[in-house]
């Protein structure tokens, strides 16, 4: 078991300082300059110069890289070449709306997906099942941002229940703050679940097929106690598998659904700084993104470990 | 008697009531937030939106008809050869720090402009400077090295307002300024809030507060203001979203002109753009009232020069080339141009992604085939802009007289005309406004005669706030936005 965290360890290491490089890099050919931005069309030379030592663009790409890297190992990501402020100062803040509304679409999709996919695997064939997976078939082909637009004119706009953008954030008591995420979590949340419930019904359908459930059957287990004890537990890695994969899917959601329902996230901030070419920024944040996916793989890879023990000791 | 004592007294105190109980703070919508909050490190409009007028004050400012006027300079008197302009200073005005504002200030702020390590946006309007003096603290003499006949709307601009040495290294993040509001919070991605100034030297603001919320989705910002989780949305964006508010009982929209140009921009440099009969026949290919109804649902004005109704000494000259394609055509053939292929370079605003397909079916009217590349900003500035790797483009020049553009030796889209030039050197030489005003008028022929852009449409400033906010403008000469006179009316 040990071994099998610590080789994982490793990648995850030197996946994410492989991710660094190629990000640094890309920041480089990308073209456009940030202080010819800053500036504007009317901007003289040697203000864009006086501009570009300011901002330490004038030093070499080998030197730049050094500087970022070694800072951001020990959490210093530099300065912000619009904002002019430490990032780390910027991350806080939005972290506080970005994770609660990550974690809240992903369990809006697995509770949403395990129970329509159970439901679904248990009336197999029925016209249940038909009517459930129809839904989740739809679930699957509508944009995330067309319904979040949806949920905006219903919810917020006619029925007035929840505000239509914005955060006003988590001083005012929890449930304020939570108010201005249900909409967001919804709209990211459901169509994952729609893909995750359909992957969940295959998996608890193909372990009910199994020799051990007709065991547990003969046994005496009842229907239900069967499916619940036997049948889903064992359906679970594939469905961890997608959830793993999921989670990078809702990275890249929540810079679409922050910006239509205009929330000061992560992902707003990703959007911005590309624009403005503030390539310290970008690099940092896309970097940290790359991290968390990759930890996420992590312990996605842990999860497998205890939910089969023989992975872990195969060292597969 | 003692009745009418008493109704009058009742009467003071609904009257001293009364502005208590009216609201005083207001949320502005708006599109982008700003990169920094200081003007005289940055060239984006939202700065501006933000600081002008609000929070940082020059020694003159633009109002809102597009006119010149005292700010904390209280007078001026130019000298006889229009080099040297004396300034009366306003006494008894404060920086939000407390730092007093005097000569010292000035020549700081203009000094540091102009030094090797200038970072402002904007230093070619203060290149023509000379030296800044201080005779007394209350006077300030700039000397120019020629005369500049528009060096006051210059010194007009956000770019150049005063600074005092002991803020203006952390103005970015922490803005300090002589304005009738001060700096407050700024929620990064979010919002910036600003609050009344107490101690302001002047007029006192209205509002106590006035919090700038940061919108850029089209769909979210119209949510917003029919919910009224914004009361005002003085630039809203999205022209086809504008007929859900005119329905709305409780909103009011205000559709004005601003400073800024939207034209075809095409390379003079490339063949066959470098002859004048090409770009006429573009010119006669493009309905713009069509243009116009298609990129702003018919909000803004179109326009025959480079310059925008709201720009004084502005004259009308959308008749220079009307829309005929059957001219465009022979213009063609006279230059000995067969099946012109253009391509097109659109960066992100609507009025140049939408503008760019509508442009695109009226050429191929003409005969010309045009190949359409959308183009992120960064990169539009970098190949386009700086490298002038291009035939044609759409965008808008917001900047408020900015005919100097055409007289400059390099510029991407590569014009050279001598007579232009020479004119354009006479206008900056003029003495007296009317001369000014005349000068004005033949550039603008001059332009419209060469027609080395496409001259388009005046960009709509479309504003939509609550009914009962008063005091905004509906007009933007300058980028600005300027909340000094907003009230509720009860």
């Amino acid at each position: 078991m040990i071994s099998f965290v610590g080789g994982r360890l490793v990648s995850l290491i030197l996946t994410t300082l492989v991710a660094s490089v190629i990000v640094f890099l890309l920041m480089q050919v990308l073209p456009g300059d940030p202080a010819v931005l800053m500036l504007g069309l009317n901007a003289d030379a040697d203000a864009i110069a006086a501009l570009h030592r300011q901002l330490g663009l004038d030093q070499p790409i080998w030197i730049r890289y050094l500087h970022w890297i070694g800072g951001f190992v020990v959490g210093d990501f530099g300065t912000s070449l619009t904002y002019s402020v430490p990032i780390r100062e910027l991350l806080g803040p939005r972290i506080l709306v970005t994770l609660p509304l990550a974690l809240l679409s992903m369990a809006i999709s697995v509770v949403v997906a395990i129970a329509i996919g159970v439901y679904a695997a248990a009336n197999r064939g029925k016209a249940a099942d038909t009517i459930v997976m129809g839904v989740a078939q739809v679930g699957v082909a509508v944009p995330n941002f067309w319904l979040a637009l949806l949920f905006i004119l219903l919810f917020a706009l006619k029925l007035a229940w929840f505000p239509a953008s914005g955060f006003s954030g988590w001083q005012d008591g929890i449930w304020i703050g939570l108010r201005s995420l249900i909409l967001p979590a919804l709209a990211l949340g459901l169509p994952l679940a729609a893909i995750l419930g359909r992957v969940t019904r295959s998996a608890v359908i193909e372990t009910l097929g199994e020799d051990f459930i007709r065991t547990a059957r003969a046994k005496g287990l009842t229907r239900a106690g069967a499916l619940w004890k036997h049948a889903v537990p064992n359906a679970l890695i594939p469905v961890v598998t997608i959830i793993g994969l999921q989670f990078s899917f809702l990275l890249a959601g929540t810079i679409i659904i922050e910006n239509v329902f205009n929330l000061p996230g992560i992902g707003r901030l990703v959007f911005q700084a590309i624009a403005q070419r503030d390539l310290v920024t970008v690099q940092t944040l896309v970097t940290l993104l790359a991290a968390s996916v990759i930890t996420i793989n992590f312990l996605v890879d842990l999860v497998y470990g205890y939910l089969d023990p023989r992975l872990s000791r195969g060292g597969h | 008697m003692n009745l009418t004592k008493w109704a009058l007294a009742s009467c003071f105190i609904v009257a001293s009531l009364a502005p208590a109980m009216a609201k005083d703070t207001i949320t502005v919508g708006q599109v982008l937030e700003p990169p920094g909050l200081d003007p005289t490190a940055g060239a984006a409009a939202p700065i501006r939106y933000i600081t002008y007028g609000n929070l940082f004050e020059g020694l003159v400012r633009v109002v809102e008809d597009g006119t010149v006027k005292p700010l904390l300079a209280e007078s001026w008197t130019v000298s006889d050869d229009q080099k040297t302009y004396s300034f009366k200073l306003r006494q008894g005005v404060k920086f939000h720090d407390g730092t007093p504002f005097d000569c010292s200030v000035v020549k700081f702020s203009y000094e540091r402009a102009i030094s090797a390590d200038s970072t402002n946006a904007q230093k070619g309007l203060f290149e023509p400077i000379e030296k800044t003096e201080c005779p007394d603290p209350a006077t300030a003499v700039v000397t120019l090295k020629r005369p500049a006949s528009n060096f006051l709307f210059n010194m007009a601009w956000g770019d150049a307002v005063m600074i005092a040495p002991s803020s203006a290294a952390d103005n970015k993040t922490k803005p300090v300024g002589t304005g009738p509001f001060k700096f407050k919070e700024w929620a990064k991605g979010d919002k910036v809030v600003l609050e009344k100034n107490a101690e302001y030297w002047g007029d006192p603001a209205k509002l106590s507060e006035v919090t700038f919320k940061f919108i850029s989705d089209p769909s979210a910002a119209a949510a917003a203001v029919l919910a009224g989780n914004v009361d005002a949305f003085p630039m809203f964006q999205a022209a086809e979203l504008v007929s859900q508010f005119e329905s709305d009982p409780n909103l009011q929209v205000e559709v004005g002109s601003t400073s800024g140009k939207v034209v075809l921009a095409l390379n003079n440099a490339r063949k066959p753009f470098d002859d004048v009969r090409v770009r006429q026949a573009i010119a006669h290919a493009i309905d713009r009232k069509t243009l116009v109804e298609g990129t702003y649902s018919g909000f803004g004005s179109t326009i025959g020069s480079h310059y925008s109704p709201v720009e004084p000494g502005y004259i009308d000259l959308n008749e220079t080339y009307p829309y005929d394609p059957a001219k465009a055509q022979q213009l063609l053939q006279e230059a000995g141009v067969e099946g012109l292929e253009m391509t097109i370079m659109l960066p992100p605003p609507a009025y140049a992604r939408r503008g760019g397909e509508i442009i695109a079916a009226m050429l191929s009217e003409a005969g010309i085939k045009v190949n359409l590349v959308p183009i992120e900003f960064a990169q539009w500035l970098d190949q386009v802009f700086k490298n002038s790797d291009f035939d044609a483009t759409i965008i808008a020049h917001a900047e408020a007289r900015d005919l100097d553009i055409y007289a400059r030796d390099k510029y991407y889209f590569n014009y050279q005309n001598p007579e232009y030039k020479a004119l354009y050197k006479s206008f900056t030489l003029a003495s007296t406004e009317a001369v000014q005003l005349d000068l004005v008028g033949q550039l603008q022929r001059k332009l419209a005669a060469d027609e080395p852009n496409v001259f388009l449409y005046a960009l709509p400033k479309i504003g939509v706030w609550n009914k009962k906010v008063k005091g905004l403008w509906t007009n933007m000469p300058v980028p600005a936005d300027d909340q000094t006179q907003t009230y509720w009316e009860n």
